[in-house]
């Protein structure tokens, strides 16, 4: 979830965007839409690890057999199946459709015989006519056009794993808006973290600009408040439901056994964005580092805080228990971070972080010498 | 682990050797000449990264992996011993033996005992194979129903780390070997009268075998017989003794008492307790409708017990002050005189219970625990007899066992010409000296001055490592043999299935080496001593008769009139600022089912414990001692000292310590050894009940698990439980005064939503049968019987302690605990929980691969083999009943153990879901019996197994469409209410709400 959150982010930024005729997304949309990638790949690893018999996943889909037997349609798990496999291939094709202009760049910069085979291969014989880029403009609108609703609808989708169960603390309309700004929000925090260092690193101080760093910052900042409305109306509703499970529940995530990760979540989530409304921490790139880190950090406690209080503690008092990770829960985790970082490393080194055509676009100078064809 | 490091060394080639060294430029060091020759087998261990058979512990299952491995090596090992087939049959019996229906089972009478005392059961057997014990209903202990132990049975008798055969000092024999040893032995002692023989047994209620070890005793004068059992009915024999002067059994009948006082007596799920008290004691508390009169039940406890849960008074006593308290009472109502003022006690509650008891002389029950000391038991005999209640809820007649004797005087007796080396053959048949006896007697010292030891047992335990000869043991399931039950009816005992180990030979079987020759079969011997018995002619229909009803008619012993007197006062209870008291484990006894995993397993009723005994402590003397639970903690009592994990009870009396026997045993098996602490090291022959001890923390923890408090204890923690399951209206109860004023009591806690509030049609129409469930909180004593059955009938694996921990018990119903009131005294009170199906089930909904489904009946089926395991459905169970396997559970290797499991339900595999199906499989069953009949399935035609086994038949099931089924009837009553009906589940198993009679005297302080 926390995986499928970040992911949300690239898209967004992409394609919302790109839709609103953002100019300044293009320098950072790329990395994002990888990330997003990268992301969902991650957060696919989850629930098949977490089967008892992972080698029956496909049982999912609804696919033809011989026994005639379909999934249960009205499970919220099945939906899952549905958002994330649509989500993750609408995102590969926009990122990829991204990608053509550059690979042919690439190909034709190329001059090692497998490099030139496999940009080729890959570039799909884009000779960057007219008619190429008439095509790629309205392919990139109409996959934008279909991101769009689905960044939402991801989201909904995940957030109904909890809502149409009956656990307190789960079973709630709030669930669906609030999944989605949690999502963006983590997602740009998760943006930030990683493009601040590669920014510094790779020097691209001129490209990605402090203004790219304030919007994002910006964005942060609103997705959190709508978070933090979230919360608080979680509280309130716990309060004002008059439902002796729900009082339950938001007593014992404030002051139960999971009392320090609610405050902590609090802390990290709401308290720490507040800093972004001053212009200074926006446009300073070691606070607003440490701030995204603490806002990925707060999300990750929110989702913890959310499945295990509630679960921890439910309807009946006899089989209540207190879960804490084992060693294998955290290799898990740890190893979905790995991999994370291997995918966004490779990533780095092997293709153009940065869409070399738009930035063409974008630099004034690049316009005079080589116009755009 | 058969990888052998026979690797070749290949030969090298010192040519290409000095070649390659010619080539290298610079400097090149190597570690041995194969490097450089780069053989095959260094670049191997290049690669490897540990030596050869390291390698195999990679895997961090290493130790579990090795268990299996050694587990079934071990019975492999056991069945490669013998040279015939193995006992399953894979060919159709080409003559079948008579009314043998493949597919269907079939049930022989037969007896489980427990101290000599025998609970009469019938088992059910698959083509020769019994699998399932269920209570005999002509038989006067169990009427129908059993205890957990007894469900267990069979698994011990399947164990695979029984002993297999003749072993004499570590080496195999045959039984012919044996025989010309010990028939060596005997001639030497024809001449000395058999004066150099000593037979230790434990405690003996078999006519037959009485007979038998008469007989030996007669050929040889001077033999004795010695009889030993740490626990059991001991105290209660002594006790008698001291009150009559004579041994006596004692028979009560709860169904005529209106007041009960027990004395530390866990007469409702005890030890050798009959199943029969608890049924007749909840006869006398069952309100239906209107009717509501109950019997009123006092209990005085050194340590809680399930009795003293479901007391309507109960007071917890110092260890040393419960004699005290107890002459107090015993002088009240006119039975000698009072030992002084007690202290420590509420003199209100014994004004109250005194009262009480003088207002109901003739109808009120006395009775003292198997743990509590003789004086006590002679106290409660002078109460029964001031009382009037003597004939007529309190009967007396001879002794069940065959030689009542005062076992620990025997054993030390035993000892002593031990120590005087007058023992040439010791026989130790059954029993487990070494390890349970008192310390200070040093049996383990002593034992081996036998010049020769011969040991029977039906596993090589402690015992067995000090004798010479350990021979295998037939379970009682094997062999012929008979027993008495607790009033004295007999039942004659056959064999189920022939000895799984051959070798194996049952007692009276080895006593026949010392009559007669050749050796007699138990069949002959049991036969020909009933036929001696047998007045009339027509033996053989008498026989047939009494092995098919698994009953001896009118063999119940004859009421004998006595009157007791009281003791005098025994000299000063050795009791200390913090004391200790030893209890029987519930489910493990003495220790000996040690090695019994759905034992283990079973939550104790009131701690919840599984997998160890702890060192109980309250909770003021925890905070006293600045104690948490599973503090590690070093115990000195005795001149012994252990270790042990320290548990904190509400309700154990202050300043004591109450600890559980059986633990800690290092020759059990495979699942006993290492459980728990050996808490018989602490009880020395001075202090067999209780004596003093000091504790010192050991700063260091030892994780218990508890089924029930899975997480750190918190100050609050129980308050709160309590607090949020009242709100929620989980456990509905009152008091019979409150029902009888506002019968709707049980209705108002919670709103439960009607019918009809949906605007989507009803999917199900329940049109034909509707299976449902009552359970009465009231008759649930919590006992575990329910749990035992369930998982005896529907394979339910045993999981470990590491997986308790982490709350993944697999039990199908659980009895949920929960306390209320003042914690250092609270009322306990119990709750069955299986599936509830319901027929809005939360689970149904989430399942994404339908792989639980609703049927017409309103069951809510789980299909394993479509289940992918995304625990989805547990999460979404309110009732949190489904259980999940996380790993292989099923041992699927050990030959021994696939024998037990029944072959009408799915053994599952890892990664699926599972849970309580209401015995679907016997419903099948029932449902194509009558549908072959044209008719409806009758009420009480399909019983689940927790509702067989229950003792006070709390659980009722059946058809909620017939008006007339019994389950139809309780569901109108108006204590009828759903669990957690409110979140509109629709739960088909609902519950009656406890109810309770508290004396009005003290009715303020009982929040019940």
């Amino acid at each position: 979830m926390w995986w499928i959150g970040i992911g949300h982010a690239g898209t967004l930024i992409s394609a919302i965007l790109l839709l609103l005729n953002q100019g300044w997304r293009n320098a950072i949309n790329r990395f994002a839409e990888a990330m997003t990638l990268f992301a969902v790949a991650c957060a696919g690893q989850f629930p098949i690890l977490h089967m008892g018999r992972p080698w029956l996943g496909y049982w999912l889909i609804p696919y033809p057999n011989t026994m005639a037997l379909w999934p249960q349609f009205r499970s919220p798990l099945d939906w899952d199946v549905f958002a994330v496999s649509t989500y993750a291939t609408i995102s590969v094709v926009f990122w990829y459709v991204g990608l053509i202009p550059d690979l042919a760049s690439l190909r034709d910069k190329a001059h090692k015989r497998y490099q030139q085979v496999i940009f080729g291969a890959l570039s799909l014989g884009w000779r960057g006519s007219a008619m190429h880029w008439m095509r790629y403009e309205k392919a990139s609108l109409v996959l934008a056009g279909l991101s769009t609703p689905l960044v939402v609808s991801v989201h909904t989708v995940v957030s109904f794993d909890f809502a149409i169960s009956i656990i307190p603390g789960w079973h709630t309309t709030i669930f669906p808006p609030y999944f989605v700004a949690g999502a963006i929000y983590s997602g740009f925090a998760m943006v930030l973290a990683l493009m601040i260092p590669v920014r510094r690193f790779y020097g691209l101080e001129d490209l990605i600009t402090l203004q790219h760093m304030n919007n994002m910052a910006k964005v942060m900042l609103a997705t959190g408040l709508i978070v933090a409305y979230g919360y608080t109306s979680e509280v309130f509703f716990a309060w004002y439901s008059a439902n002796n499970f729900e009082r339950f529940m938001m007593h014992n995530r404030q002051f139960g056994p999971y009392a320090p990760f609610y405050w902590c979540l609090i802390f990290c989530n709401i308290i720490t964005p507040q800093f972004l409304w001053i212009a200074k921490v926006r446009m300073h790139m070691g606070i607003l580092f440490v701030i995204s880190l603490i806002v990925n950090v707060g999300m990750w406690l929110e989702r913890f805080v959310i499945v295990i209080t509630s679960l921890h503690r439910d309807f009946v008092p006899s089989s209540w228990g207190y879960y804490s990770p084992t060693r294998w829960d955290w290799a898990v985790y740890i190893g979905t971070i790995g991999l994370f970082m291997t995918l966004i490393f490779l990533f780095v080194r092997v293709l153009p972080m940065i869409t070399i055509f738009e930035m063409r676009m974008l630099v004034p100078s690049g316009r005079v010498k080589e116009p755009v064809r | 682990m058969s990888e052998q490091p026979s690797e070749q060394r290949p030969n090298l080639d010192l040519g290409a050797i000095r070649a390659r060294l010619d080539r290298a430029q610079g400097r090149e060091y190597w570690r041995c000449l194969e490097e450089l020759a780069e053989t095959d087998g260094f670049q191997e261990m290049l690669h490897r990264e540990f030596p050869r058979q390291a390698a195999e512990w990679e895997d961090a299952d290493g130790r579990r992996n090795f268990l299996k491995l050694m587990g079934a090596s071990l019975a492999l090992a056991g069945l490669g011993a013998c040279t015939r087939q193995p006992t399953e049959f894979v060919m159709p019996y080409a003559t079948a033996p008579e009314q043998l229906i493949p597919g269907k089972p079939q049930f022989y009478a037969t007896a489980v005992t427990l101290s000599g005392v025998a609970t009469g059961v019938l088992m059910e057997s698959h083509m020769g194979r019994p699998t399932k014990v269920e209570g005999n209903p002509q038989h006067p202990a169990s009427l129908g129903s059993t205890d957990a132990i007894t469900q267990a049975s069979v698994l011990t008798m399947y164990d695979p780390d029984r002993s297999q055969s003749i072993i004499y000092l570590g080496e195999i024999r045959s039984f012919g070997s044996f025989l010309s040893m010990i028939k060596g032995a005997l001639k030497d002692q024809v001449a000395k009268n058999g004066s150099g023989i000593r037979i230790l047994t434990e405690t003996v209620t078999s006519p037959s075998l009485g007979a038998q070890i008469g007989d030996v005793l007669k050929l040889f004068p001077s033999a004795k017989w010695h009889q030993y059992e740490p626990l059991g009915r001991g105290n209660a024999r002594d006790g008698g003794k001291l009150a009559f002067g004579q041994y006596v059994n004692t028979v009560y009948k709860f169904d005529q008492a209106d007041v009960v006082l027990s004395l530390d007596s866990d007469f409702l799920t005890g030890g050798t307790m009959p199943v029969r008290y608890a049924r007749d004691f909840m006869s006398k508390r069952r309100v239906r409708g209107s009717e509501a009169s109950m019997s009123r039940l006092y209990a005085i406890e050194t340590t809680p017990t399930a009795t003293g849960g479901k007391a309507d008074h109960r007071q917890p006593v110092k260890p040393s002050q419960m004699a005290a308290t107890v002459r107090q009472v015993a002088a009240a109502v006119g039975a000698g005189e009072a030992g002084g003022p007690a202290t420590g006690t509420t003199t209100r509650f014994l004004s109250a219970l005194i009262a009480d008891l003088n207002a109901h002389k003739g109808s009120s029950i006395v009775i003292a625990g198997d743990d509590q000391t003789p004086e006590v038991h002679a106290l409660a005999h002078a109460m029964n007899s001031a009382l009037g209640n003597v004939g007529k809820t309190v009967f007396y007649t001879d002794p069940i066992e065959a030689q009542p004797v005062d076992q620990l005087a025997s054993l030390k007796e035993l000892l002593a010409d031990l120590d005087a080396g007058q023992v040439d053959i010791l026989m130790v048949m059954g029993g487990n000296p070494v390890y349970n006896a008192p310390p200070d007697l040093d049996v383990a010292g002593k034992i081996v001055k036998a010049k020769m030891r011969v040991r029977l047992g039906l596993y090589a335990d402690e015992t067995s490592d000090l004798c010479q000869w350990q021979l295998p043991e037939t379970h009682s399931l094997e062999a012929w043999g008979d027993a008495r039950a607790y009033d004295g009816t007999v039942t004659i005992m056959q064999p189920l299935i022939a000895p799984i180990y051959p070798a194996s030979k049952s007692m009276s079987e080895l006593l026949g080496v010392f009559t007669d020759s050749p050796e007699p079969t138990s069949y002959d011997l049991v036969r020909a001593y009933w036929q001696k018995q047998h007045a009339g002619t027509d033996f053989e229909s008498w026989w047939r008769h009494a092995v098919h009803d698994g009953v001896v008619k009118d063999s119940a012993l004859p009421v004998k009139t006595l009157a007791a007197k009281a003791p005098s006062a025994s000299s000063a209870a050795n009791g200390g600022d913090l004391e200790v008291s030893f209890h029987a484990d519930s489910f493990l006894y003495d220790g000996r089912f040690a090695n019994n995993g759905w034992l283990m397993e079973l939550p104790r009723p009131v701690t919840k414990l599984t997998w160890d005994n702890a060192a109980l402590v309250s909770p003021a003397t925890a905070h006293r001692l600045g104690l948490q639970n599973s503090d590690y903690v070093e115990l000195k009592s005795g001149g012994h000292t252990v270790w042990a994990a320290v548990w904190i009870l509400p309700g154990q009396p202050d300043d004591s310590v109450a600890l559980q026997l059986g633990y800690g045993r290092n020759k059990a098996g495979r699942v006993g050894n290492g459980a728990g602490f050996n808490s018989f090291l602490l009880r020395t022959s001075n202090q067999l009940s209780f004596g003093p001890v000091s504790l010192r923390k050991l700063g260091k923890q030892f994780p218990l698990a508890s089924t029930q408090q899975h997480y750190l204890i918190d100050d609050g923690k129980s308050e709160l439980e309590e607090r949020e399951q009242k709100k929620r209206g989980i456990l509905r109860g009152s008091t019979v005064a409150e029902y009888l004023k506002n019968p709707e009591f049980a209705q108002e806690v919670v709103e439960t939503p009607g019918k009809g509030l949906t605007i989507y049609p009803e999917t199900f129409k329940y049109e034909g049968y509707a299976w449902g469930m009552v359970i009465d909180l009231t008759a649930c004593t919590g006992c575990g019987t329910c749990t035992a059955a369930c998982q005896a009938e529907n394979n339910i694996s045993v999981v470990g302690k590491e997986q308790v921990l982490v709350t993944r018990e697999m039990h199908w119903i659980r009895v949920d605990r929960y306390f209320s009131g003042d914690m250092q005294n609270p009322s306990t009170h119990f709750q069955p929980v299986p599936c509830m199906q319901c027929e809005n089930a939360p689970c149904e909904l989430v399942c994404p691969v339908a792989a639980t489904a609703h049927d017409e009946d309103g069951i809510n089926n789980m299909v394993y083999n479509r289940c992918v395991g995304t625990r989805y459905c547990s999460n979404n169970c309110p009732y949190k009943v489904r259980r999940f396997n996380f790993m292989r559970f099923a041992d699927l290797d050990t030959e021994s153990l696939k024998m037990v499991r029944n072959p009408d339900v799915t053994v599952r595999t890892r990664g699926v879901m599972e849970k309580c199906t209401y015995c679907i499989q016997r419903i099948s069953q029932a449902k194509i019996t009558s549908e072959k009949q044209d008719r409806r399935v009758h009420d009480g035609e399909i019983v689940t197994a927790c509702e067989a086994a229950c003792p006070t038949q709390a659980i009722t099931f059946g058809d909620i469409n017939d008006p007339n089924s019994r389950v139809a009837k309780l569901k109108q009553e108006k204590l009828n209410y759903g669990m957690l009906a409110d979140l509109n589940t629709r739960p088909r198993t609902t519950y009656l709400a406890e109810l309770r009679n508290p004396n009005p005297e003290l009715q303020a302080e009982t929040k019940g």
